[in-house]
């Protein structure tokens, strides 16, 4: 017997699985579904920082492009802490390409260099 | 001396959107941050989540602001960073004071001014827990910024007091930054915080939450040692027999985000008691001619997408104004509310300047699960919407357009339980 709050919508049903796998509590095909996706292979989308040697964005942003298993997400983690960046990122770009063999890539969800620098096009006030 | 059409003070999600819907070619505009960047509190904030209803797709904090943030840069607004706005004044136009690294103490004068501050956490002296004074006791939103800016993971052991998002979302934060996170203690039965929420951020990591429990004892010299919770009872006074004590070196508190309007003590504001704000009409414009305030600097919202609405609508009212003066006089009324409501924003209707769909935003008192809203003038129901699902956390809002105004009679908004 399990017992899971769904997540789908603000209505938070209480689905009950049972030894045999029966799913029941939820109002909606969507809480059966997420109660199934919960009970075989729960995945999470993974957000964290990196070390950065720059002074303006000592710590860079990241995220799973998808959700990773849960069951991996410290892993994930201690191989994160490892890592320096050292170049230049934009918003999006690949910090590493398939994580821990998941198939998923971190990607960067800032950029390290400051997006308003004199000299742009974007007018900075005052100029003088 | 530089003289603007427009200030806009805070360049977060609803000053950004501020700007980008105020934008005019004959406009000068100016928005003011004190950070070294753009994006405010969405910096900070690196889970995603944040996005759904403006983009359609889940964005992190950073990646949010980044799409306010390449808009503006297409359109020629200014931006001035680094630079604190001291005070307001309001005589013929508005006088800014302004700090900055760069250039000192500065006075800019602007002809209208939508204030965009967003909003401050409470700390450990709203809520008066005994015990002493050491050092690892502090706001949520504090350890965020440390975090995952700074790169400071602010203690090992660690409790947290108030189950609101932003504790929650601290709670799987420092969890897998290696911290242990012993337990949240929320005062109230229920938790404030999204259930999507209570489950990733705690059910996944075995993270008890206590409901009906509070902080009643902090002990340490000089950093903490040690946090005592206490069961409450309904009138929230600890029973005595359910303490548990906790070692920890860090105290999280995630006890309400209050507005942050600090820049209204020079100027004559009739405030709301609840939002502790502004009291604005539909424009968004508060009681001073050209002044108009947005986001959770008016009230606190709970998704960031309701803050960047709120900031268009503002900006697109905030440049109606500057271009095309109104020639008839206003004719404020407040909305009457009934007891399910807690507030509504706006306070109140400019009844002679009904000529565009307005949105009334508002909190309820109390959990419902089949509720009517309904909006009525003169004994009548003018707009009316069914709920499935109220809750004081989440925000509700109804849309009452021009053709369904009956008259220039003040209304009415009741929500209806249907038991």
């Amino acid at each position: 017997m399990k017992e899971l709050i769904c997540i789908v919508c603000p209505v938070g049903c209480h689905i009950h699985v049972d030894e045999q796998h029966h799913i029941s509590g939820n109002k909606c095909p969507r809480g059966y579904q997420y109660a199934f996706v919960e009970l075989t292979n729960p995945k999470r989308m993974l957000t964290t920082t990196v070390k950065t040697v720059f002074h303006n964005v000592p710590r860079l942003s990241v995220k799973s492009k998808e959700p990773v298993p849960k069951a991996q997400l410290f892993d994930i983690m201690s191989e994160l802490n490892h890592l320096l960046i050292t170049k230049h990122v934009k918003i999006g770009d690949i910090i590493v390409s398939n994580i821990l063999g998941t198939g998923v890539d971190m990607v960067a969800t800032k950029s390290t260099f400051s997006e308003h620098q004199k000299g742009e096009a974007h007018e900075i006030y005052p100029i003088d | 001396m530089k003289t603007f059409d427009l200030a806009i003070i805070g360049g977060g999600a609803a000053g950004l959107a501020a700007a980008l819907s105020s934008f005019d070619e004959k406009l000068n505009i100016i928005l003011i941050e004190r950070d070294v960047q753009l994006g405010g509190i969405l910096n900070q904030c690196i889970h995603n989540g944040f996005g759904l209803h403006q983009f359609k797709e889940e964005l992190t904090g950073p990646e949010y602001a980044d799409r306010f943030i390449q808009s503006l840069k297409e359109k020629k607004i200014s931006v001035m960073l680094e630079s604190t706005v001291l005070d307001i004044q309001k005589k013929e136009d508005f006088q800014l004071i302004i700090s900055s690294p760069l250039h000192g103490y500065e006075h800019i004068h602007s002809r209208a001014v939508i204030l965009a501050s967003g909003c401050y956490e409470r700390t450990r002296g709203s809520v008066l827990i005994p015990g002493t004074r050491p050092k690892g006791i502090m706001p949520a939103g504090s350890a965020q910024r440390y975090l995952n800016m700074e790169g400071y993971l602010v203690g090992q052991r660690v409790f947290i007091l108030g189950s609101g998002d932003i504790g929650l979302i601290m709670a799987r934060r420092m969890t897998l930054e290696g911290a242990q996170v012993l337990g949240v203690a929320e005062i109230m039965p229920y938790s404030n915080g999204l259930t999507r929420n209570i489950v990733q951020c705690l059910h996944d990591f075995d993270i008890p939450l206590y409901l009906s429990h509070t902080v009643t004892q902090i002990k340490g010299k000089d950093v903490l040692e040690s946090i005592t919770i206490q069961q409450v009872d309904q009138h929230f006074e600890p029973i005595i027999g359910t303490e548990k004590t906790f070692d920890v070196d860090t105290l999280l508190l995630s006890i309400g985000l209050i507005p942050d309007v600090a820049l209204f003590d020079g100027l004559s504001m009739i405030k709301s008691p609840i939002t502790k704000s502004a009291c604005v009409d539909q424009h968004y414009m508060t009681n001073i001619d050209g002044l108009f305030v947005c986001g959770n600097a008016l009230h606190v919202h709970d998704l960031v997408d309701w803050v960047s609405d709120e900031g268009r609508k503002a900006g697109e009212q905030a440049k109606k104004y500057l271009l095309t003066p109104m020639n008839v006089e206003k004719d404020d009324h407040a909305i009457v509310t009934n007891d399910n409501v807690r507030y509504v924003v706006p306070h109140h209707l400019d009844m002679n300047h009904l000529n565009e769909p307005i949105t009334l935003s508002f909190r309820v008192t109390k959990k419902m699960t089949s509720a009517y809203l309904q909006v009525i003038q003169d004994g009548t129901i003018i707009a009316q919407k069914k709920s499935a699902y109220l809750a004081p956390a989440e925000m509700e809002s109804i849309v009452i357009k021009p053709d369904q105004f009956q008259s220039k009679s003040p209304i009415h908004l009741h929500v209806e339980e249907l038991l």
